[in-house]
């Protein structure tokens, strides 16, 4: 989801929300922020569901905060409790954090669902976090102030406790009772930045310790009395049925329970076998004999998608943007132009925990455990699968192994499989798990795109006309984001970071292709970015080459006037990198980046040598503008991490290939993400300071490194490389 | 079980060894009584060698008889996967040793081979060089019967390691692949490769 | 089926499995241990990294049949040695996690590593630590970590 398409929709909503307090039954203070937000106007109502807690003060001090995301790494359950708890003046040490299952209240206040994704956790629910603390501080406040029939205005709060006058005291559990029953105030002030205790500081995880001694269960750890294990053998080309099914072997295995079909999301029909281990599971799949009958699917085939992805890039597609007049390039000269062709390939997410989700249906209810970056839509789409309603679906959200989008998808497909078995094995609590080898071959791929580019440059060695045409499956068409993300025939989540680029280009033409391909495409950490940010910071170094300018200096000159946090990133980097590199070591090179996405501008320069025919990555320095950084030490942390995930796109074996139908490969030895030897050695991560609101940190880091190290590449070997992943250099 | 009683076959390998060196001794070159018997010997001896050379040469073989930090795997002998490296004593590294996944014995119920201590021969014992290029023949020969480089083996030592060292005993049964197929076999049987070493011994470890 | 006996953590566990199951999946269903994790089932990313008689070892590709008596530790139980607790404590102290689920065994072959080599180099730790897969990217803090944890340990 796009920046620019989020800012739209933010103007687009009148808001109308009111906190509801009550006492719980143990005693204690349950503070609930019931928000009704009409949709998008095209989308449907959201549908209202009984509010639930974001705040339970418990009698012996805990206090418990509810997180409207799935933390899946990116440190949500520390940095919204810390907005609440700045706000509330709660005892940071006795504060807990909790995943929120799938409820209307938790839904993202300016998307509408409850969700996780577009970087978008922070900046959406900075407002609303800080608003709850503040409310319930008030609240406490009033309580105190009532028992002590004193004005709330003598008194003040620090670290989970009221200060009244004539120095008395009272616990925030101890006023819990009293403070139910106060009205909620319609606008309280929020601190002033210069008063906040913990957001902007450093602070430490709260998951880190159980993380670190196996006690955090992860969904795939769950273990419920009578559970089964389900395993799908999925059709090997998308859509595709069996012909027939011999599963004598496999019944035959002591502890299987049943082998049966449901229908896959593809119109095509999987066969699942349920066991009652993982292991056990596992054999019985693996001497199934299935039939399949492919001669209603289309078989995907990597080197005919070339082709044809080459052939469309060279004509004109559904139209982007355009301004100016592009058939000036007709004209232009080869010492004048760049022609450049640029091939990504499919990228699989791989998490580290394999998708999984527990289930049980009772008939006229479901209760269900995920790791869902979208709870409220896989809430509907089990109901739907059961003949429920979703009130009628409980659905906690566990922590997840990791993400990076794919947990989150619009047709619930994994959901849905789930919910079929558990319909087939009714009151039996089942996990649904699809192994490694399922997850690397099952689809929902970052699509495959080809970029044509043609640029004539002016006598001043800068850009003066620029005709851009990708081509690549889109990921929204046919899901409900459709409607918005989907204009003139172009999918926005892939031109975005070509589009809207930042550089002053006076003739400028973006049009799309959208083939139709039978393999499902999803959204992969930071989306249209992960390829369109390569071709322009290619590009742009190119061009700097041509100039003879080094391209620190040329991005300056190129960039548009306004582009300030840009300009501002770009400033930082250089700083806090001239030490090293303008004190290279033999063979090694520096090479630089930058881009915007998702609200956050960021600048990188790294260090490169070559060690065993691959980039050698020594040293990043990144600079950063996310706006006001709530907790400095997650920034850090993930831009550290994010640029070694993003090194995946360089990784020799970094690629989904497909021949016959489907993936040519099925698990790490064929798909292999960064090891740490393929990582950054070192990243120093620098944040522009900056009380502005906050933009998010999931994906920004992801789009600059690849490029910055071809970039640098390019000064060690004198090639350009356009065609991810690297083979070789 | 692979491997039958150790104390057994230890005592019956000494009396084949005892055996063998009083049939090598009665027909060394030095000792041949006519020219035409010397000649078919070393012919002879050289044909073994190839036997062997093939053997050795075989992927189930020099996969571990690497000239680099990082051992070979699969009949295709790419480099090990997972970054394992040589290590102190060619056994890996602490958190990535050889024993980390190689067990004493082959898992095929997930498709790791394996075999008592499993590890790298040493580098003096490299029979590809440093592009991973199989070495010739006559270069593997030679290095094959240099002492100081082949943990100071004689003609009888060597044919005892072909007989009884676990890791070479593993590669003519080497277990299950992840996918259930059966890992390719050297080009000779055991007891094949057994009998040209013999031949070749007795010959004198002729070289090309 | 068969019925194995093995030493877990210091305790004796005895289990009744297919003598093929990994010893993953008899810690993970047998002895209901999920700290130790599955992520790939081919000892590609060490996520299901335990000791095993003191050495590193990843338990989704060793079966159940080949342990014999050797003993075993898993994250559940590092906590107990000096070494194991330090990597724990630097871990938290350095932040290092993010989702979390590659981390146990990650600090099982950091704990491997600081048990041979007392100071470890950036390139001891590149080659111990190098099979560990961190889908995240962690690896600039893991090495930090571990640089921490060997000075506490000094």
């Amino acid at each position: 989801m796009s920046a620019s398409t989020m800012l739209r929709l933010e103007s687009g909503l009148s808001r109308r929300g009111f906190l509801r307090v009550s006492a719980t039954a143990a005693g204690g203070l349950i503070v609930s922020l019931y928000l009704d937000f009409p949709l998008l106007a095209q989308a449907p109502q959201a549908k209202m569901y009984p509010p639930d807690s974001f705040v339970h003060i418990q009698q012996d001090g805990k206090i418990v905060i509810q997180v409207n995301r799935l933390e899946f790494g990116q440190g949500v359950q520390t940095s919204l409790p810390m907005l609440l708890a700045d706000e509330m003046d709660a005892d940071w040490q006795h504060v807990v954090a909790e995943l929120a299952p799938a409820a209307d209240v938790y839904k993202d206040p300016v998307f509408g669902i409850q969700m996780v994704g577009g970087s978008g956790s922070i900046a959406h629910s900075f407002q609303q976090y800080r608003e709850l603390g503040a409310k319930t501080r008030a609240i406490l406040l009033a309580a105190a102030a009532q028992e002590w029939k004193v004005p709330a205005t003598q008194c003040r709060t620090e670290a989970s406790v009221v200060y009244g006058p004539g120095g008395r005291s009272a616990k925030y559990a101890d006023l819990a009772d009293t403070a139910a029953h106060v009205p909620v105030p319609e606008n309280v002030p929020l601190k002033n930045a210069s008063d906040f205790k913990l957001i902007g500081k450093d602070t430490r995880r709260l998951d880190s310790r159980p993380k670190c001694d196996g006690s955090l269960k992860f969904g795939l750890d769950l273990d419920l009395p009578g559970m089964k294990v389900a395993l799908v053998a999925h059709p090997p080309i998308f859509g595709a049925s069996p012909k027939s099914v011999d599963d004598k072997a496999a019944r035959s295995i002591p502890g299987v329970m049943d082998v049966f079909e449901i229908p896959t999301i593809s119109r095509g029909t999987a066969v699942v076998v349920v066991a009652d281990k993982f292991w056990t599971a596992k054999q019985a799949r693996d001497c199934l004999a299935i039939d399949w009958d492919f001669t209603r699917v289309e078989p995907a085939d990597t080197a005919q998608l070339w082709a044809k992805y080459k052939e469309l890039a060279d004509t004109p597609g559904n139209v982007a943007v355009s301004r100016g007049d592009l058939s000036m390039l007709d004209g232009v000269s080869a010492a004048n132009r760049i022609d450049a062709e640029y091939e990504f390939p499919y990228l699989a997410h791989t998490p580290m925990e394999p998708l999984n989700t527990t289930i049980r249906f009772d008939g006229d209810h479901a209760e269900v455990w995920a790791g869902s970056q979208f709870q409220t839509i896989d809430q509907i789409a089990i109901a739907d699968t059961l003949g429920l309603k979703p009130e009628q679906v409980t659905f906690h959200t566990e922590m997840a192994g990791g993400g990076f989008g794919r947990r989150a998808t619009p047709d619930s497909h994994v959901q849905r499989e789930a919910a079929a078995i558990a319909k087939h094995c009714k009151s039996i609590p089942v996990k649904l798990i699809w192994a490694r080898e399922d997850d690397v071959q099952g689809g929902y791929y970052r699509p495959m795109h080809a970029h044509r580019i043609e640029i004539g440059i002016g006598a001043d060695g800068m850009p003066l006309a620029w005709r851009h045409v990708i081509v690549g499956q889109s990921i929204v068409a046919g899901t409900p984001f459709a409607s918005f993300l989907i204009k003139n025939g172009v999918d926005e989540t892939a031109v975005e970071g070509v589009a809207d680029n930042p550089y002053e280009i006076p003739n400028f033409s973006v049009s799309a292709h959208h083939p139709t391909v039978n393999v499902p495409v999803l959204w992969w950490r930071s989306v249209g970015h992960t390829h369109t940010a390569f071709v322009m910071e290619t590009l742009v170094d190119e061009l700097a080459t041509r100039a003879g300018t080094d391209p620190i200096a040329y991005r300056r000159k190129l960039l548009k006037p306004d582009a300030k946090k840009l300009r501002g990133v770009i400033d930082l980097m250089e700083e806090k990198s001239a030490a090293w590199r303008n004190h290279l070591a033999e063979g090694h090179a520096a090479g630089v980046a930058c881009h915007e996405s998702f609200g956050t501008s960021v600048a990188c320069a790294v260090d490169v040598s070559i060690e065993n025919k691959r980039p050698k990555i020594h040293c990043v320095t990144v600079a950063v503008d996310c706006g006001t950084a709530v907790n400095p030490l997650t920034v850090e942390s993930q831009f550290q991490a994010g640029v070694s995930f993003g090194v995946s796109q360089l990784m020799a074996k970094g690629a989904i290939t497909f021949k016959d139908g489907h993936a040519e490969q099925n698990n790490f030895d064929g798909y292999t993400p960064p090891y740490m030897v393929d990582a950054p050695v070192a990243v120093d991560v620098h944040i522009v300071p900056s009380t502005e609101k906050p933009s998010g940190c999931g994906e920004p880091p992801v789009p600059v490194i690849s490029p910055a190290v071809v970039n640098a590449l390019f000064r060690l070997t004198g090639k350009r490389y356009r065609t991810l992943p690297l083979l070789s250099l | 079980m692979v491997y039958s009683d150790r104390a057994i076959r230890g005592s019956s390998a000494v009396l084949v060894l005892i055996a063998g060196l009083a049939w090598s001794s009665t027909f060394s070159p030095a000792q041949s009584t006519s020219q035409k018997g010397a000649s078919t010997t070393r012919e002879a001896g050289l044909a073994a060698w190839e036997q062997v050379y093939s053997v050795l040469t075989y992927p189930r073989c020099i996969n571990c008889h690497t000239a680099t930090n990082y051992p070979q795997q699969g009949d295709d002998r790419h480099r090990h996967l997972f970054n394992v490296v040589r290590g102190p004593g060619g056994k890996g590294v602490s958190g990535l040793n050889c024993a980390t996944c190689h067990q004493s014995a082959n898992a095929d119920s997930t498709g790791v081979p394996g075999a008592y201590n499993w590890h790298l021969a040493p580098l003096s014992m490299k029979w590809q060089d440093t592009n991973d290029n199989i070495l010739s023949s006559p270069e593997v020969c030679r290095s094959l019967t240099d002492r100081s480089k082949n943990g100071s083996l004689d003609g009888p030592g060597i044919l005892r390691h072909h007989e009884q060292e676990p890791l070479v005993l593993w590669a003519f049964q080497p277990g299950r692949r992840r996918d259930a197929t059966e890992r390719s076999l050297p080009p000779l049987t055991h007891e094949q490769f057994v009998a040209a070493t013999r031949t070749w011994v007795k010959a004198g470890m002729p070289c090309p | 089926m068969q019925t194995y006996k093995l030493m877990v953590n210091g305790q004796t566990r005895e289990v009744t499995v297919d003598s093929g199951t990994p010893l993953l999946w008899v810690l993970r269903e047998e002895l209901k241990m999920t700290g130790t994790k599955y992520g790939c089932g081919i000892s590609a990313c060490g996520a299901c990294t335990v000791h095993l008689a003191g050495v590193a070892t990843r338990s989704c590709v060793v079966p159940v049949s080949l342990i014999g008596d050797r003993s075993i530790v898993t994250i559940e139980g590092i906590g107990q040695d000096r070494v194991g607790r330090a990597v724990q404590d630097a871990w938290v102290t350095e932040d290092v996690v993010q989702c979390g689920y590659c981390q146990s065994g990650q600090i099982m072959s950091a704990v491997a590593l600081l048990k041979s080599r007392r100071n470890p180099t950036d390139a001891d730790i590149e080659e111990s630590m190098g099979g560990n897969i961190c889908r995240c990217g962690t690896y600039v803090r893991i090495r930090k970590a571990i640089k921490a944890a060997a000075q506490q340990l000094a």
